[in-house]
């Protein structure tokens, strides 16, 4: 097992530079660098702009090096987590992070864990009753779930909100709680108004899962041991308990690794049309500035959450299936 | 004693090998015959594809069915909600027809009020003659499927912002928001058709390169990284630059599932006899895969090409609707939607969110559709 988890997180660091390598051309991409964009629009405003703090910044960023002196020094100061500069803010990125990405994750895991609740039950009556009524019903729901877009269906709880109870169930927190410490009503409050972006967000990756696990468990059932279990007399319940469904348990956390990335794909929109204190609307003020150190911690951070979850699921895959560990990977 | 009963009729001893003329059929049937008539079965998939030929026809005629012109404005009626077409005058049926749209704006509470004006009819006419228009930018022409004589409006879905005709705008922008589904699919299966069959074909280093890039372009959230990317498009290009800059930007993301499941059927291929066979009377690699390989799974490559093209058709969306992907004067379902994004404008004029059912539909439907494909793609398989 030790040796499955050493290997597993070595392969997982060449995926790491390739994108942080991805996301270095990313940020440099745009021509000129973002002080030259900066001083012009100080200098258009009639403002001036002290010499000095921008020979300054030019040489902490070391913005006139060639470009791969630039990646080191960025990716260096990343590791040891000095993110860079924002300079639309005019504060180290990691203060402008701040709780956004642990919002991010908080939101995240709370998706998954709802997005399973809900598939989990669904995909099994639908594998047990296929063809049936309530299947076709159900995998209808799914479908529709898949069809809207979830910033807009955040958009029309949001209308609906306004229209009928007269709230606004924007953020993530009530305003009273906005920039104060962490303490145990804001957490309620946090868990009071999470549920609806976790539910809009859950919606796009429900369907996809209910449609895996129903494949999965109907050709399970088709399998000769459950046709000898059930000839033996053996309770249509206990049936489904005893083997298929384990093994689908199994898929269910297999899963993660392409449920994530869609989780924080559909998190980041929903974010900005509920204005939620997540690394959403951020990132997007970021990307439309410009401001490309800020947008790129972001980028950098969300593609590491995935990495990394799916990381978390392979081993906890590999604990729970002694058929990987031994073989080193799973085929999908 | 009794006797057994013998038939009298000749006998034939090849009774049980002989087949109906239906088997025959069957049996003859080529296998793109065999999935038309496995797809022929799945009635919701079957409708699907109907309305989808529909809709892409609507989208090909825009000028035609649209009551007005994408450019043509009436700065009268700013916000006008949702015209009623009447069905009924004076208790009976008669041909359709909208009563006049009084504009009045009340200043109190500034808000723009529409009323009828029961006392003026104007029938919806049909093929008349309305705003002119340049179809595909070369046939100038004048008529529409409706409208109405002059004093008289059709806002069927209401007015915009800028008095644009809603139900114009979401015709028009079919146009656009479907064609990037299908330019986008049609770049993300050349590419990944390419690169999953030389990854397949060849394996060794070319396939360890393709490998890695398909892993590393997959663990990455997909719309922050299309966000960062379109926001990288220079301000500067023109409309129809950034409509192909953000099809491409979707297309690069969408490439690995296909180029994956093309890698895993050649590596798989390549090991069967009749591959050894072709190679080995000298045909070139690019020949044996169209030829010898391909045939066994270009139908299961086009149902998942028809499922991903819903996912192109929300990046769009979504991207448009942040307002990092197309922007006007090109109208998509994003761009209209874009207008849908202040909370406090939805509430006022909930028309403007409108543009979402054509989006929920056609996902819906391409769903559908590709579901069905995938059922059928296998004709051989119980």
């Amino acid at each position: 097992m030790p040796s499955y988890i050493i290997k597993r997180i070595l392969t997982m660091i060449p995926t790491l530079i390739v994108i942080s390598i991805l996301v270095f051309i990313i940020i440099q991409l745009p021509p000129g660098d973002y002080l030259e964009s900066h001083i012009a629009e100080l200098e258009s405003q009639g403002e001036t702009v002290d010499p000095q703090q921008i020979a300054f910044l030019r040489e902490e960023y070391g913005l006139d090096k060639p470009m791969w002196e630039q990646y080191i020094v960025w990716i260096s100061g990343f590791v040891q987590g000095d993110l860079g500069f924002s300079f639309e803010y005019n504060l180290p990125v990691s203060e402008v992070v701040g709780d956004r990405m642990w919002l991010t994750i908080l939101v995240s895991f709370f998706t998954i864990l709802v997005t399973w609740l809900i598939a989990f039950p669904i995909g099994m009556y639908s594998a047990t009753h296929p063809y049936s009524w309530g299947d076709y019903g159900l995998t209808f729901l799914g479908f529709l779930g898949l069809a809207i877009p979830n910033f807009l269906l955040a958009l029309v709880l949001l209308y609906l909100a306004n229209q009928y109870f007269g709230t606004s169930i924007g953020g993530l927190m009530d305003s009273e709680f906005i920039d104060q410490p962490w303490s145990w009503d804001k957490f309620v409050s946090v868990l009071e108004h999470l549920w609806i972006p976790v539910l809009v967000i859950g919606t796009s990756g429900t369907a996809g899962m209910i449609r895996r696990l129903r494949a999965n468990l109907l050709d399970e059932l088709r399998k000769p041991y459950v046709v000898t279990a059930r000839a033996k007399g053996m309770g249509e319940f206990r049936l489904l308990t005893k083997y298929p469904l384990r093994l689908s348990l199994n898929f269910f956390i297999a899963d993660i690794g392409s449920l994530l990335p869609s989780v924080i794909s559909g998190a980041e929109v929903v974010a900005v049309v509920l204005s939620l204190p997540t690394t959403g609307p951020i990132l997007l003020a970021a990307l439309q500035s410009q401001d490309m150190y800020l947008a790129g911690s972001f980028l950098m951070f969300l593609a590491i959450l995935t990495v990394v979850g799916v990381l978390v699921s392979d081993i906890a895959l590999a604990m729970l299936d002694p058929r990987i560990r031994l073989h080193g990977g799973i085929e999908k | 004693m009794n006797k057994h009963w013998v038939s009298d009729k000749p006998f034939n001893p090849y009774v049980s090998e002989e087949i109906t003329a239906e088997q025959e059929k069957f049996f003859l049937a080529s296998q793109w015959t065999l999935i038309w008539w496995k797809f022929k079965k799945h009635k919701v998939a079957m409708f699907s594809m109907f309305f989808l030929v529909a809709i892409y026809f609507v989208a090909a005629f825009a000028e035609f069915f649209a009551p007005y012109a994408l450019e043509s404005r009436n700065t009268q009626k700013i916000y006008s909600p949702p015209q009623q077409v009447h069905f009924f005058a004076d208790g009976s049926l008669t041909r359709p027809y909208v009563t006049g749209w009084d504009y009045k704006l009340n200043l109190q509470q500034l808000l723009r009020e529409y009323k009828e004006d029961p006392s003026k009819r104007y029938p919806v006419q049909f093929f008349c003659q309305g705003d002119e228009y340049k179809l595909w930018g070369m046939i100038n022409a004048s008529t529409h499927l409706m409208c109405v004589d002059s004093p008289g409006t059709l806002y069927i879905l209401g007015t915009d912002r800028l008095g644009h005709d809603m139900l114009s705008r979401i015709i028009y922008g079919a146009r656009i928001s479907l064609t990037i589904g299908l330019i986008g699919i049609l770049l993300s299966f050349t590419l990944g058709l390419t690169l999953g069959g030389l990854a397949g074909f060849y394996g060794g280093w070319i396939d360890h390169a393709v490998q890695r890039t398909t892993e590393v372009i997959r663990s990455f959230p997909e719309l922050p990284l299309w966000m960062a990317l379109s926001a990288l498009l220079p301000l500067t290009w023109s409309p129809l630059w950034i409509f192909f800059g953000i099809t491409l930007i979707l297309a690069m993301m969408d490439w690995t599932g296909l180029a994956r499941a093309v890698r895993a059927k050649i590596l798989s291929l390549r090991e069967e006899d009749y591959t050894s066979a072709a190679l080995l009377m000298g045909a070139t690699p690019a020949r044996v895969i169209r030829k010898h390989m391909m045939p066994s799974f270009f139908s299961h490559l086009i149902a998942s090409a028809s499922l991903s093209i819903p996912a192109m058709i929300l990046g769009e969306t979504a991207l448009s609707f942040l307002g990092l992907g197309l922007r006007p004067p090109i109208t998509s379902w994003g761009v209209l939607l874009n207008e849908a994004q202040n909370i406090n404008n939805v509430a006022v004029y909930p028309w403007l969110m409108l543009p979402v059912v054509p989006v929920i539909i056609v996902i819906l439907a391409f769903n559908f559709m590709g579901d069905g494909l995938r059922d059928a793609a296998d004709p051989y398989h119980h």
